[in-house]
Formats: structure tokens, C-alpha cells, sequence
């Protein structure tokens, strides 16, 4: 449609991936909350639980508007692609809308219901549950996208249910980039949880000892995937293998997240968080690099699936209009509410207390 | 059931149900402000007890919203590949002004919602404001990517696909400012009637109490002029349909031949065996009045379109009756209500009128559905009028069943509980008395 030289759907693309940096970063964050909430233990398993129902609180809806950026952008900027993924995906983002819908709901719905054990147990689980299988399907969409398996699936035709709609996403490869996917939220989410405990010590600890399993978790799926990806994802597999800007990425993930370790084996928990969401970010663009030029590996690239340049450049247009109003709104939100840790007591009081009602005069 | 009627049944679901939490996302917001305003005004703590309690609900319909709004971005594709390949290009600019709108609504709900505490009353205030500013944009710009559907403009067709798009132009159809003002509007006036409505409801339990009667009086304010205003953009709204979808216009008003001075048909029941409007009251010359300001513009029927491009007659004609009469209920109950208020009356005395108002609680909802079926089931067979027919961009993905009784048993389940959990949030309302006005 374009010519091929335009520059226009790689600054798209470049939108795009900050935007997932965002999502994973907010929203990731907030799905690994839900992780540890499901997975909370031991004698202090309710002060887990306030401390994440109260870290995601006030930030969960703004977190999660990320996405939909990324799907508008996508839509209006490569329509094809949208309706491909849309049409071969349709079973894991079906079930990952489920994830979507009853996890934002059953965590409103805590907030707002009786505060008898039992009733909030039970949203808890919801909430959490539906937390776990949210983020693993979203790395297996992604994940289906990047092995090839979703482009392929585009040109068959006359095979079987299970062939088209089913093969392109249930492979060891595509399922351990599912758990990949699920560990890193895990990951830092527990490691923003070490800072948000504040001043609680035994809290700190807990989260510690969760980040260090979570870290495991994502060393093995990474190395899983890589093993795995010579057999299921051959595209993939030869752009780990050449000297380039992924590759440096790819390294510096790794350097981040020893270093994040290293942070929290000393109890800097500031230091660590940041070396979170850099390892974090560094994933996300160490993927993005290596999937370049191509959207639809292995066939279809940004530029040929690109909608004109008049409209790409109105769209850019708009997002840098945006941006003036959102960054500034994006600073205050997370001034309000994030600046100091351990406003544990009043925000409680605030998000979940039933409202006082003020007696009869 | 085929597999279109599946996905055409789970989209109308899926926007049936996330329309009342759109609406109450405009509409709220603009009460919690007035109260707090109120209350700076004033002083008087009730207003801003009423400010917080208004929040709270919203808080739990806008969780709702949100995630059945991301459900909806996404069964644009997976419903419906075959349009967002062709329009998504030409109608993403709407919807990604909508994205920073409901970006920006979403940060400042957050800060109105637990910001009490940590912000200056002035910043609340101002953060309450954005989140009203910000809800009614992002339904403006939803609402424009559905005008489009129904004006296509900003595109031209060569071999089956969008040459030469224009944004702008698309965004700016014929279709989109009428039914911009008529939604929002609607949004105002439904969500607005529904508040006075459960307050009314309290006010003729506890006549003393000053809470609920404050409450009342505030959610007037923004029920009773949009219901007064919606009569008027709803001629316009037809106006339009008039010049740019006859065969929506003939539906709605079960007309089937062609002629001058057409009948306005009220009631009755269209049938498409027969090609007749039974059971009607008839006014003579009427839908030629409406629709073209003259008694004696010739209106087109039916029998001008070709059967298989005729929309569901019936469905379309029947939620037409349901909104008008909706409608010229809630602007009866209006002038009532300002009648009074000029005359300075307390409410209290008038009992019937608050039956009235009790009456109306769903009224705006249930106009508001209907007028959505107008819209959708009468541009049947086109997803984009005269360009693109809901069955050439269906999803080849087979059965899709599955997915609609699926969601059909969610949605069920999350409006149950979402009523379930405000009744349990107006059991707590203070029971505050004292002589007064409210
Ligand atoms: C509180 C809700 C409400 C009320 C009281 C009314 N409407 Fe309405 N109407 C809507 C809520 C609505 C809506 C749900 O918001 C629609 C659907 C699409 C749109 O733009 O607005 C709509 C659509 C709609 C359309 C179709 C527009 C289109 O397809 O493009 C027409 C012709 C009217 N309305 C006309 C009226 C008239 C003459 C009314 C007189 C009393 C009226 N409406 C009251
Ligand atoms: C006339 C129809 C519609 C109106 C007036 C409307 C309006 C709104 C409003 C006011 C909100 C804010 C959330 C809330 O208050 O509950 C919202 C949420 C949302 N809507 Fe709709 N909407 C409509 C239809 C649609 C459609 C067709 C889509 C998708 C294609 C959509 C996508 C969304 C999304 C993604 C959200 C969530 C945003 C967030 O997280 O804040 N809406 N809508
Ligand atoms: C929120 C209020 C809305 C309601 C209640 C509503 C209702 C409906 C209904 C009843 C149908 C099924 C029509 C049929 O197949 O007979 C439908 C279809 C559809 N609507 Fe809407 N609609 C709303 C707003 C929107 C908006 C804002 C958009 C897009 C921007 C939209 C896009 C569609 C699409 C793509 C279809 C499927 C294709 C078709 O049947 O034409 N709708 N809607």
C-alpha cells in the first residue's frame, strides 16, 4: 500500500512497544499481584493480601487502559493484521477476555462486598485465579504471533478445527512462553511489593523470598523457550543467533535481572525495583527488535501491512496530542498515590472500609 | 442458530450490557461534582457525604464498564475481522481519541475516587470536572465511529477495499453530531432520572429526611433539562435518517409504500407478509411533516428497496414506539418537575409526582437500548451502510455459539451482582432529618 521506504509504520511500531513496556511494566505488575495474592502462605498470608489489594487499589483501571491502546493502535494502524490475529487466535483471546472480565469485577466487587471472611475469600479466589491465566494467555497470543505459527495458520485452508484454530497456540514452545510471560509479573510484582512493604520488615521478607522463586521460575522458561524454539519456532531460534541490537537486548536482560538480584540479596529495595523494570523493559525491547521488520513473522512486515501514510500521520498526530495530556495526568496520579510506601493504615481505611455513615445529629 | 446470528446476537449483548455503564460513566460524574460543588458553596457536610456516596457507586459501575468496554475492542476483530480490515483504518482516529479519553477518565477517577485525603479539596474538585469532561468525549467519540457506519464518508471503494481515506472526513459524517448530542443527552438524562428515582423512592419513605432530599433535588438538575432537550435532537436524529437511510426510516415507521403526504403511523404492529401497518393510530401527512418539515414531501417506502436489503421491520418499528413514548414520558415528567420548582413547591407535597419519578427509574435505560436497536437492527443488512453487509464480515470461525451463551451467562451473573452490591450500598444511607427544604 505504502511505499516501501516510509518511516511512518516503524514510529508506529515503536509506539506500540512502549506501550506494551507500559502495560507490562503497570499492568504486568498488577496480574503478579494477583499471583501472590493466590499464592499467599504462611502466618502473615492476610498482611500479603492487604498490602497487594492495597499496592493495585487506586491504579488498577488506569494500569490496564494500556492495553487498549496497544489494540487500537494496532487496528487503526495495520487493520489486516488485526482481523488475521482476531480470526486465528480466537480461542486464547476469547479465554483471556474471561481472565479480563472476571478479574477486574471480582476485584471491585471485594472492595464493595461484605467484609465477612468467607465472601471475600471467595472474590479473592476469583480475582486471583483469573489473575494466573490472564497474563499466561497473553504470552501465549504473543508468543503464537512470533513463532510464525499465526501467519501460517492464515494461508490454510480445508484443514481440521484443531489445526487451524487450536496447533497455532498449544505448543510446548508457545505454552512456556505463557508461563515465561506469568513468571516476570510474578517476578515484579514481588519485587515492587519488597518496596511498597515500607517499614514492615517480615512483609519485605516474604516478598523477597517470593522474587528469588519467581526469578527462578523465569530462568528456566527462558531457557526452555530457547530450547525449545530450534524445533517450534524456527524464525525465532536464527535471530537469537546473529550479533545485532536484540542481541545486545537480549544480554542486558540478563545483566538486569542478576543485578536486581544482587540488589535484593543486600535489601536495597529501591535499587532492585528499578533494576525490575529495566530487566523487565529491556525483554520487551530486546522481543520487539528481534521481531522487526516483521509484524506477522514470517511473512508480513509492518510496512506492507501498514494503512496509508494520511492516516498514520493524523493517527501520530493524535498520540502526540495526547501524550500532552496524559503524561502530565500520568505524573500526578502516580504522585498521589505512590510516592511514599507504607501509607498502608489510612489508604486501607480509605479503599476498603465501608463508608462511616455520620450519626444522627 | 448460524453462526451469524451467534455473532450478531453476542455483539448486541455485549453492547446492550456495557451501554448502561457507559452511560452512568457520563452521567455520574457530572452529579458528584454538582454535590461537591455544592458543598464548597455551602459547607453543609450532607452535600459532601452525598459527593462520596455517589462516588462509591460509580466506582463499582465504572469497573464494570471498563472491562466489558476492553471486551468490546476486542470482538471488533473477533466477531467481525472482515469490517475492522476495511474500516479500521478509516475509523481508528475516533477510536483512538476515544483510548486518550478514557485514559485520561480513568486517571482522574482514580484520584476523585481515593484522592480524598491526599489532595487539596480545590484539586479534587478540579480532578471530578476532568472526569466528566473526559466520560463524555470518550462516548462522543465512540459514537462517531458509529456514525460512520451508517454515513460512510472519507473513502472510496476500488476492488473491495478503502482508496484514498481521509480521516477527518470520516469522522465528520452527516450522522455523527446528531447522534453525538442525542447519546450524550441520553446519557444525562437516563442516568439522571434514574438517581432521582431511588431518591424519590426514599423521600416517600422518610419524607424528613434532608439526605435524600437534597439528592433528589440535585439529580434533577441534570435529569430534567436533557429530558426536555431530547425530544428536539431526536427530530434532528430523524431528519438525518430521513436523507441518508431510507430504509431505516421506513422500519421505524412500519411505512411500506412510497407517497406523498405520508401517514405517521403511532403504535401498531408492521406486517411484512402483507405489507401493511396494522392496528396504528394514523396521522395524516405526519412523517412527511417530520421528516422533511412539509405535509407534503413524498416519503419512501419499503417497496422502493429491494426485499433483501429490508431491515427486521417489526423489531425496528416496535423500539422506535418504545423510545418516543419513553420519551415524551420522561420530558411529561419534566415540565411537571419545573413547573413546580418555579412555583418554589416542596416535592414532598406532590406524592404523585414522586410515584412518578420512582416510576422512571429504568426509563432512560430502557429508551436508550431501544434506540440502539433503531440504530443497529435498522441498518440490517449493512454493517456499513450501502458498502460492506454484516454477513460478508463475520468471523469464518465456527461456533460461535459457544462463546455467546458463554458471555450471555457472565453478563447475567455481573449485573446481578452489580445490583446485588448497590442495594447493599443504599442500605447505608444516613438517615439524617431535620426541618428544612431539600
Ligand atoms: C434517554 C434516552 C432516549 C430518549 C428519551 C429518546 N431517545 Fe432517540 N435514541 C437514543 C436515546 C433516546 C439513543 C440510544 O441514544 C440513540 C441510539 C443511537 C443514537 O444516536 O441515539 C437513539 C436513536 C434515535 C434515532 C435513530 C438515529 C440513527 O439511527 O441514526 C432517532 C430517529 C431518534 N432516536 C429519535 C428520538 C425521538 C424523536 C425521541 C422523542 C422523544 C427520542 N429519540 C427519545
Ligand atoms: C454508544 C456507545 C458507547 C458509549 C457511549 C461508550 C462510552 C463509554 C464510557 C463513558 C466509558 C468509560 C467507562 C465507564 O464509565 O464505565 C467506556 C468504557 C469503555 N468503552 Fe465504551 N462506549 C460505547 C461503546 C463502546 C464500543 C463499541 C467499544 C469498543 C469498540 C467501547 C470500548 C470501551 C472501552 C475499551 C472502555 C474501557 C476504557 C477504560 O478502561 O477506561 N465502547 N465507554
Ligand atoms: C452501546 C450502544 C449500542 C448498542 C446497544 C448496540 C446494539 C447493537 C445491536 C442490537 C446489534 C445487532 C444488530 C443486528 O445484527 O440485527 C449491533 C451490531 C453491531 N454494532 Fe452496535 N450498538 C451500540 C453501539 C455501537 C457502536 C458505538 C459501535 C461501533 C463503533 C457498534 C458497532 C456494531 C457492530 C460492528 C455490529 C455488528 C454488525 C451488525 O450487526 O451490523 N455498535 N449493535
Amino acid at each position: 500500500m505504502n511505499a516501501d521506504t516510509s518511516i511512518l509504520p516503524t514510529i508506529i511500531a515503536l509506539v506500540m512497544a512502549v506501550a506494551i513496556n507500559g502495560y507490562l511494566l503497570l499492568g504486568g505488575a498488577d496480574f503478579g499481584g494477583g499471583v501472590w495474592d493466590l499464592l499467599a502462605s504462611g502466618p502473615r498470608r492476610a498482611r500479603q493480601r492487604a498490602l497487594i489489594a492495597d499496592s493495585i487499589g487506586p491504579v488498577w483501571e488506569v494500569n490496564h487502559v494500556w492495553l487498549i491502546l496497544v489494540v487500537v493502535l494496532l487496528f487503526s494502524c495495520f487493520p489486516s493484521v488485526f482481523a488475521i490475529i482476531s480470526v486465528e487466535l480466537h480461542i486464547p483471546l476469547t479465554l483471556m477476555l474471561i481472565g479480563v472480565v472476571l478479574r477486574g469485577s471480582a476485584f471491585t466487587f471485594r472492595t464493595y462486598d461484605a467484609h465477612h471472611d468467607d465472601v471475600q475469600r471467595r472474590w479473592g479466589l476469583v480475582f486471583s485465579i483469573s489473575s494466573v491465566l490472564t497474563p499466561a494467555l497473553l504470552g501465549i497470543c504473543v508468543g503464537a504471533i512470533a513463532s510464525g505459527a499465526v501467519a501460517r495458520a492464515s494461508h490454510l485452508e480445508g484443514v481440521s478445527f484443531a489445526a487451524r484454530f487450536i496447533a497455532p497456540w498449544a505448543n510446548p514452545f508457545v505454552l512456556t512462553l505463557g508461563v515465561l510471560t506469568l513468571a516476570l509479573c510474578a517476578f515484579l510484582a514481588a519485587v515492587y511489593l519488597t518496596y511498597e512493604a515500607g517499614e514492615d520488615v517480615q512483609l519485605q521478607d516474604d516478598f523477597r523470598r517470593r522474587a528469588f522463586g519467581a526469578a527462578g521460575v523465569v530462568f528456566v522458561a527462558a531457557f526452555g523457550a530457547l530450547a525449545l524454539s530450534g524445533t517450534y519456532a524456527p524464525n525465532v531460534r536464527r535471530t537469537m543467533g546473529t550479533f545485532d541490537v536484540s542481541f545486545l537486548l537480549h544480554l542486558a536482560t540478563g545483566a538486569f535481572v542478576v543485578f536486581a538480584i544482587l540488589a535484593l540479596m543486600r535489601r536495597s529495595y529501591r535499587v532492585a525495583r528499578v533494576f525490575a523494570a529495566a530487566h523487565v523493559s529491556c525483554f520487551v525491547w530486546g522481543w520487539a527488535f528481534s521481531t522487526y521488520p516483521w509484524i506477522l513473522p514470517p511473512d508480513v512486515t509492518f510496512v506492507a501491512a501498514a494503512a496509508p501514510d494520511a492516516v498514520l500521520e493524523l493517527i501520530l498526530v493524535a498520540l502526540a496530542l495526547g501524550a500532552l495530556v496524559l503524561a502530565p495526568s500520568l505524573v500526578w496520579l502516580f504522585r498521589v498515590f505512590k510516592r511514599q510506601p507504607a501509607a498502608f493504615d489510612d489508604l486501607h481505611e480509605e479503599t476498603t472500609g465501608e463508608f462511616h455513615a455520620p450519626n444522627p445529629p | 442458530m448460524s453462526d451469524l446470528l451467534a455473532a450478531r446476537s453476542q455483539m448486541a449483548m455485549s453492547l446492550a450490557f456495557h451501554i448502561i455503564f457507559a452511560m452512568v460513566g457520563i452521567g455520574m460524574p457530572v452529579l458528584m461534582v454538582l454535590a461537591e460543588w455544592r458543598y464548597t458553596r455551602t459547607g453543609d457536610p450532607l452535600l459532601l457525604d452525598l459527593a462520596k456516596r455517589w462516588a462509591k457507586g460509580t466506582a463499582i459501575l465504572f469497573a464494570v464498564g471498563a472491562v466489558s468496554g476492553t471486551v468490546l475492542s476486542f470482538e471488533l476483530g473477533l466477531l467481525w475481522p472482515g469490517f475492522m480490515h476495511f474500516a479500521g483504518a478509516i475509523i481508528g482516529m475516533p477510536f483512538s481519541l476515544e483510548g486518550f479519553a478514557f485514559f485520561t477518565e480513568a486517571i482522574f477517577l482514580s484520584i476523585y475516587l481515593y484522592g480524598w485525603e491526599r489532595v487539596s479539596r480545590r484539586a479534587h474538585l478540579v480532578a471530578g470536572v476532568l472526569v466528566a469532561v473526559s466520560g463524555a468525549l470518550s462516548g462522543v467519540f465512540v459514537v462517531i465511529a458509529n456514525a460512520w457506519m451508517n454515513a460512510p464518508r472519507g473513502f472510496r471503494v476500488v476492488d473491495g477495499l478503502p482508496v484514498d481515506i481521509d480521516p477527518i472526513a470520516a469522522m465528520l459524517n452527516p450522522a455523527f453530531g446528531p447522534q453525538a448530542l442525542h447519546m450524550t443527552l441520553a446519557a444525562y438524562a437516563g442516568t439522571g432520572f434514574a438517581v432521582a428515582g431511588i431518591h424519590a423512592w426514599f423521600v416517600l419513605k422518610q419524607p424528613k429526611n434532608r439526605f435524600h432530599r437534597h439528592a433528589l433535588s440535585l439529580a434533577l438538575r441534570m435529569a430534567v433539562p436533557a429530558a426536555l432537550l431530547q425530544p428536539l435532537s431526536g427530530d434532528i436524529s430523524a431528519k438525518l435518517v430521513a436523507r441518508t437511510q431510507p430504509a431505516k426510516l421506513a422500519a421505524m415507521e412500519g411505512h411500506f409504500t412510497t407517497q406523498s403526504r405520508a401517514p405517521l403511523h403511532i403504535g401498531g404492529w408492521p406486517d411484512e407478509a402483507t405489507r401493511t401497518t396494522r392496528f396504528a393510530i394514523s396521522i395524516p401527512g405526519g412523517l412527511s411533516f417530520l421528516a422533511f418539515g412539509d405535509f407534503d414531501a413524498e416519503v419512501q417506502g419499503l417497496d422502493r428497496i429491494p426485499e433483501e436489503d429490508w431491515p427486521p421491520v417489526a423489531i425496528v418499528h416496535v423500539a422506535f414506539q418504545v423510545m418516543v413514548g419513553l420519551g415524551v414520558f420522561l420530558a411529561a415528567i419534566s415540565l411537571w418537575a419545573a413547573w413546580l420548582r418555579w412555583r418554589r413547591a416542596d416535592f414532598v407535597h406532590h406524592p404523585w409526582l414522586l410515584r412518578a419519578l420512582v416510576a422512571a427509574i429504568p426509563a432512560g435505560f430502557i429508551a436508550t437500548e431501544a434506540g440502539w436497536i433503531v440504530t443497529e437492527v435498522g441498518r440490517q443488512p449493512w454493517i456499513i451502510q450501502g458498502v460492506l453487509r454484516t454477513r460478508d464480515a463475520v468471523t469464518p470461525m465456527p461456533g460461535l455459539i459457544v462463546p455467546f451463551l458463554f458471555f450471555t451467562a457472565l453478563y447475567v451473573f455481573l449485573g446481578v451482582m452489580v445490583l446485588y452490591l448497590l442495594m447493599r450500598q443504599m442500605r447505608h444511607a444516613p438517615k439524617l432529618t431535620s426541618p428544612g427544604s431539600g
